[in-house]
């Protein structure tokens, strides 16, 4: 607990401080709710609009996860075949970089127009965002074990199968779980953004409407739920990661 | 059983091992001693199987093992646990590589070395000298007859390393597996070895095959007699002309 507070304490009350000023500033200059709206508007729309809410946050949230472990299952499969098969690595590697230099708002409406409002072209959004981080650390992972413990599983005949589910896998548990929390930040972005294209339900659904009607504080309401849903899933990851994740020092 | 003959390495043109003959019998207790850099790791790579020598043949219980892996028990220079895996765990890994461990056996050792209290714990937890003991355990349990020690306490303070060597061959007495045992330190090598091997300076010949005299059980207070000591520096002659340049 005490840690937590040392941790995440004084960014919240340095937060808190910054709200009030945000009040404070919207109080004085008398802006309007439909510019900017202060943070007690946005309180109250959240409390008063939480059970309306409350369905696109399940259908976004199911989303994310979804989407998540597709695109964790699918980055930690090709760093797998990358790493182990080097011909692969040196064909595919390029294209993994370049797949990322499509811009998700380009290529999400042109993934509508084949696949439909499905879920298909959302998960494909999100896959497609998460994925790479985690084939990045994975990789890391796999290459930065260390070189004695590698030399003794040599030594002792250990085959190349055994290398690597043994020593390189366990070995790169660390890389992998921070790879893992940054696509599962991602992962809700990509959800958002792919609900905004074209859903029936989530919060980037309620964004829009919420948009086009000038309800900014709608929109604060949605973006305070967004971070939320992004720290839940962090910190779930982090206490996987120290349940597995074991004798080593803790990691960021 | 381990017999070595006419065995040369060069990396490159950079020669390594030159004509290096030696045999270990069965239950014997084998030193190789000799400068860093002397090629002796070179030595452990090609019994290992790791790297194949240019010239000459490995041959272990009558059968030829040059280039052939998994036929040794090793212990390197760092202990070389994973560090994800509890105490336990660590010692039977080398063990699981070629079949199912003996859980049962891994814990009597442990329980019998006194690390039993240890099992679970992982080696971030433990001393350096308790950490090699754990190596130690885990080449004891898998279940080759050979067994390759590199230099396994060079790493650790000089009170350590007396203490880790009475624990060693206590041990071993009870468990006599032929051992071949890398080192550059002469009393270790007296100390601990039936004979003594003393290689040159690169590249490595076989410069001297010496018997150890002393009988077993040896305690540390082998260390301070004068046939110790007449022994050291009759090795310490062969050391000598390999320092001067």
């Amino acid at each position: 607990m005490q840690q937590m507070w040392q941790r995440g304490g004084k960014s919240i009350v340095f937060l808190l401080l910054l709200f009030i000023l945000w009040e404070l500033l919207v109080y004085i200059t008398a802006t309007p709710m439909w510019l900017l709206p202060a943070p007690s508007d946005v309180i109250k729309e959240i409390y008063n609009g939480i059970w309306e809410f409350y369905g696109h946050l399940i259908s976004t949230m199911k989303l994310t996860l979804l989407g998540l472990s597709i695109g964790c299952s699918v980055g930690l499969f090709i760093a797998i075949i990358l790493y182990r098969l080097p011909k692969a690595n040196q064909v595919l590697y390029p294209l993994l970089i370049l797949s990322q230099n499509i811009p998700t708002i380009v290529l999400a409406p042109l993934l509508i127009i084949w696949f439909g409002f499905d879920l298909l072209p959302k998960l494909i959004v999100i896959s497609l965002v998460c994925f790479f981080p985690i084939v990045v650390a994975s990789m890391d992972g796999f290459r930065q074990t260390a070189p004695e413990l590698k030399h003794y599983m040599e030594m002792v005949g250990a085959s190349r199968n055994q290398i690597f589910w043994k020593l390189e896998m366990p070995h790169a548990l660390p890389s992998i779980f921070s790879g893992l929390k940054i696509a599962a930040t991602y992962s809700v972005m990509g959800a958002v953004i792919s609900e905004w294209l074209g859903a029936k339900q989530g919060i980037g659904v309620y964004m829009t409407l919420a948009q086009s009607s000038f309800r900014i504080d709608r929109v604060f309401a949605a973006i305070f739920f967004i971070m939320l849903l992004s720290l839940l899933l962090f910190g779930v990851i982090r206490l996987v990661e120290k349940l597995m994740v074991k004798g080593r020092k803790e990691g960021v | 059983m381990l017999t070595i003959n006419g065995l040369d390495k060069a990396y490159g043109d950079l020669s390594v091992l030159k004509n290096i003959n030696l045999h270990v019998r069965d239950r014997e207790f084998v030193a190789i001693l000799g400068p860093s850099g002397s090629g002796k790791s070179t030595l452990f790579q090609l019994i290992g199987g790791i790297i194949k020598p240019e010239h000459g043949t490995i041959t272990l219980n009558n059968e030829v093992i040059n280039g052939k892996k998994g036929l040794i028990s090793y212990m390197p220079q760092q202990p070389s646990l994973f560090p994800w895996r509890t105490v336990l765990e660590n010692v039977v890994l080398a063990a699981e590589l070629t079949g199912k461990p003996n859980v049962e056996e891994a814990k009597q050792w442990l329980e019998k070395v006194g690390l039993a209290e240890f099992e679970n714990s992982y080696p971030i937890d433990l001393s350096g000298g308790m950490r090699q003991r754990v190596s130690f355990i885990r080449a004891l349990l898998s279940k080759q007859s050979l067994l390759c020690l590199d230099e396994p306490f060079s790493a650790l303070d000089e009170f350590t390393r007396i203490k880790m060597q009475k624990w060693l061959l206590s041990v071993w007495e009870e468990n006599r597996k032929s051992v071949l045992f890398i080192t550059h330190s002469i009393e270790e090598a007296i100390f601990l070895a039936d004979r003594i091997y003393v290689l040159s300076k690169r590249p490595a010949t076989m410069k001297a095959e010496i018997t150890v005299p002393f009988s077993r059980p040896r305690n540390e207070s082998l260390l301070e007699t004068t046939e110790f000591f007449d022994l050291k520096q009759q090795i310490f002659q062969y050391i000598k002309e390999e320092i001067v340049e």
